[in-house]
């Protein structure tokens, strides 16, 4: 408890005066102050949870950046500025990470002391993904005219969103295995939704 | 004007009318103009003929005199060999890219021994592309100062979306050459948008075409909320209308040719060529057809053109827009039919074919009723008046290239992709391929392509004191920071032992800052004063924040000092207005640090009072207060 009060304030870089640990600007003397090492939910005020409003996110996201970002400090010090870059960097972060659902479950899994590693690509260890995944593939390849492909597009894309609401229910379940490997699944199937969507604009924009 | 309330004795926030004018600038490759904002208005500054485009063209008289514009222009024809144009074309590059450039360059290149940055041969004198574009900047400054009869030392300045950090490393040394401190880089299409208002406009997708003289740039940004966003960008740094007025020039010297016979064809012979295509390229955007007439040897020849011809001849280059616009829009996620609208931007929207070709893409009616030659320069002056004075746009831009660092194999190894919100700072690990390896060249690159030789080379450091391990044991940590004008840094730092390494990516063909510092040195007497006057003006900004702080600090904390000790506080703040007063920095630095020291028990009760105020959880409310959101 007390050390945790003890934490909760630290001197402005400014002013010199005790500041909240995690405020943006000093109550005092008014200077921005650094971004902190806090959640990215927490940097964006939203509660932790993969079922996130898209609109609040958003909403604030744009109030921070409004207020944190370089282009608000042009006329000032040299520090400030550096420490609002450091801010915006933090948000735009913060931002990225929560607005995609994939990163957004595999951030949190990694909150909730579960992490899932989605950079190990290549390798599929699910014998069942992996051959839905190539039969998809191959389906695509083989789509020539462009019903066809939008067609496979549009399945593509409401499998995307049927998987998240399944990894929606899995974190509501608390089932972080579960949510685990409906994030891989996420990822191939977003990555099968982005390609049919490139091909579909690539044949129907031919002359 | 809201009125300023000041506590007596206190001194008020740094006044904006203190500092010189902030203005717009469109350092364009065969145009550029200069603007200035107030209160929401912008004017371009125009000569006394009341043209606003400046030709981005330089004359080195040989008595050592530098003209630039419409007077430099017209020395093209009687001293070819030392007037420069087109001198954006070779910002941030190096003579290996030149290569790489279509068309014959109108420049006659200094070979330099080192393979580095660009230098031309001008007359008796060897200048770099920074150095033509500090004077250009120089002679737009010159123009507004002229017509506000006012200092101006801050300019937001506009480069292509597709510009690389070389190239805007290079607008910003010019930049400061020519003595403006850059507010900001703002992409061209970003300012066009903003000239038309769209930030105000209903909330959507826009498109941003733009077909200037030597580079072509397509933006889809986004409008919500008052917040301007660039979802993807792309585009050809050397594709432009000067390419159409080559394609010209060639279709009449090949007429000539077939006529007349092969000669050897002069650069002045050349440079005329290219201005009747000009001129011929123009006049057929209202007229069908025409004739134009250049000289050869000696001998003018006639050619007729018609509008059908004309159009043949840009179908080329035309085209390649076309194929851009479709990969960037594929790019951005957008659906064509989500784009609420499409901004020309650019002297070259001026050509039917260009418009009925924009039409054809996005299947709507372009908005073109802001000039296309000074769009941009009027959404960069007002970009300089939202940043000075404040607004509640915001400009919310993306990388437009990757960046990322070579790996084994010639393989690069994206760190940053493409049309990442930035600022952006991001890191990857990378490990040693050899038992033993102490050391490690980082080699950094931007561009879309897989092998390391088909990007572009933007810097090369080595990382020492990696400690003795086996190989693929150390663990390198690079991480790439982007600001928000697009510049890179690039740092790298060993897992285990923490050896680290910062470079600020000054590029392979950019200028170091010994060079900068000798040209600084090297140009014009005032340039030494703008260099001092602004290291002092960023002084005095660091002092009053100083003072300011320290008095917010008094009102809330005051009953922790005793009346001596108030004096003394006092005092010292006095003595920092008096400093700022005389003019020196050095003065202003001392008494700065004189009033940290005279504040340093003050800050530490202060500290004292906060934490056994939290401690006591009484200080919840106040602590709160600054946790706010939006």
């Amino acid at each position: 408890m007390n050390a945790s009060a003890l934490a909760a304030v630290v001197p402005c870089w400014s002013c010199k005066g005790p500041v909240a640990s995690r405020a943006l600007f000093c109550s005092v003397c008014g200077a921005v102050q650094g971004p902190g090492a806090i959640d990215h939910f927490t940097r964006l005020g939203m509660t932790p949870t993969f079922d996130l409003d898209m609109d609040a996110l958003e909403r604030q996201y744009f109030g921070f950046q409004r207020r944190l970002h370089p282009d608000r400090f042009a006329s000032k010090s040299g520090k400030e500025k550096a420490l609002s870059q450091a801010q915006a960097t933090s948000l735009n972060d913060a931002y990225e990470t929560l607005k995609d659902p994939m990163k957004r479950a595999a951030y949190l899994l990694t909150l909730l002391g579960h992490p899932v590693d989605l950079t190990a690509c290549g390798t599929i260890n699910d014998r069942a993904l992996l051959m839905e995944q190539m039969e998809k593939r191959e389906a695509l390849a083989d789509a020539t005219t462009p019903e066809q492909v939008a067609k496979l597009a549009v399945e593509a894309e409401s499998e995307v969103i049927a998987c998240q609401c399944h990894i929606s229910a899995a974190f509501n379940a608390a089932d972080l295995d579960g949510a685990g490997h409906l994030c891989i699944r996420l990822k191939y199937l977003a990555k099968l939704a982005e390609e049919a969507r490139a091909k579909k604009s690539r044949i129907t924009r031919m002359p | 004007m809201l009125l300023q309330l000041s506590e007596p004795g206190e001194s008020p926030a740094p006044h904006e009318s203190e500092r010189g004018l902030a203005i717009g600038i469109d350092l364009g490759t065969t145009n550029s103009v200069v603007a200035l904002a107030r209160d929401g208005t912008v004017e371009v500054l125009r000569d006394a003929e009341g043209k606003g485009l400046v030709p981005s063209v330089v004359y080195y008289g040989g008595d050592g005199a530098v003209t630039v514009g419409q007077d430099a222009r017209r020395m093209l024809l009687e001293e070819p060999d030392h007037v420069v144009s087109s001198i954006k074309r070779l910002m941030g590059r190096g003579v290996e890219d030149l290569k790489t450039l279509a068309g014959t360059l109108p420049f006659k290149l200094d070979v330099a021994a080192d393979g580095g940055m660009v230098r031309l041969s001008v007359g008796e004198r060897i200048l770099t592309p920074v150095e033509v574009s500090a004077d250009i900047l120089r002679a737009l400054r010159a123009r507004a100062e002229a017509a506000q009869g006012k200092t101006v030392d801050r300019a937001v300045i506009t480069v292509p979306a597709y510009f690389d950090d070389g190239a805007r490393t290079a607008t910003k040394d010019a930049a400061r050459l020519a003595g403006l401190e850059v507010l900001r880089l703002v992409n061209e299409p970003t300012a066009a948008a903003l000239a038309y208002g769209l930030d105000n406009a209903a909330e959507g997708f826009y498109a941003v075409y733009d077909l200037g003289g030597g580079t072509f740039d397509i933006s889809i940004l986004r409008m919500e909320k008052g917040v301007f966003q660039v979802k993807a960008t792309g585009g050809d740094a050397a594709l432009g209308g000067d390419d159409i007025d080559h394609a010209i020039a060639e279709h009449f010297l090949a007429e000539r040719s077939a006529t007349h016979g092969e000669v050897a064809i002069t650069a002045g012979e050349a440079k005329q060529a290219l201005a009747a295509a000009r001129v011929a390229k123009e006049c057929l955007s209202s007229r069908p057809e025409g004739e134009w007439v250049i000289e050869v040897d000696g001998k003018p020849s006639r050619h007729a053109l018609t509008r059908v011809q004309l159009e043949d001849l840009a179908a080329p280059w035309v085209e390649r827009t076309t194929a851009i616009c479709r990969g960037v829009i594929a790019d951005s996620g957008v659906d064509l039919a989500d784009i609420k609208g499409v901004v020309l931007v650019g002297g070259s929207t001026r050509m039917p074919v260009v418009r009925r070709k924009v039409r054809e893409i996005f299947g709507r009616e372009p908005l073109s009723n802001i000039n296309p030659d000074e769009v941009v320069a009027v959404g960069a002056a007002l970009q300089a008046e939202a940043l000075t004075v404040g607004s509640d746009t915001l400009l919310l831009d993306v990388t437009p290239l990757s960046l990322g660092i070579e790996t084994m194999g010639g393989i690069v190894e994206k760190v940053i992709p493409r049309n990442t919100p930035i600022p952006v700072a991001m890191a990857q690990e990378f490990t040693t391929y050899q038992d033993g390896q102490t050391a490690m060249s980082v080699h950094v690159l931007q561009g879309e392509r897989e092998m390391v030789d088909q990007c572009r080379s933007l810097a090369r450091f080595v990382l020492r004191g990696i400690p003795n391990m086996a190989a693929g044991a150390a663990r390198i940590r690079v991480t790439f920071t982007v600001d928000a004008d697009g510049l890179l840094t690039v740092a790298a730092s060993e897992a285990t032992t923490g050896v680290e390494q910062q470079v600020a990516v000054k590029p392979s063909y950019g200028l170091t800052e010994d060079e900068m510092a000798t040209m600084l040195r090297d140009s014009l007497e005032h340039a030494k004063d703008d260099m001092a006057s602004r290291l002092f003006a960023e002084t005095v900004v660091e002092a009053r924040r100083s003072v300011l702080a320290v008095q917010a600090a008094l009102k809330v904390d005051s009953d922790l000092l005793s009346p001596a000790e108030r004096q003394d506080i006092d005092g010292a703040i006095g003595q920092v207005d008096t400093a700022i007063a005389t003019g020196d920095r050095d003065t202003v630095i001392a008494a700065t640090e004189a009033l940290e020291a005279a504040t340093k028990v003050f800050a530490e009760r202060r500290m004292d009072r906060g934490i056994r105020a939290a401690l006591a959880g009484m200080a919840v409310d106040r602590l709160d207060d600054a946790l706010g959101g939006e």
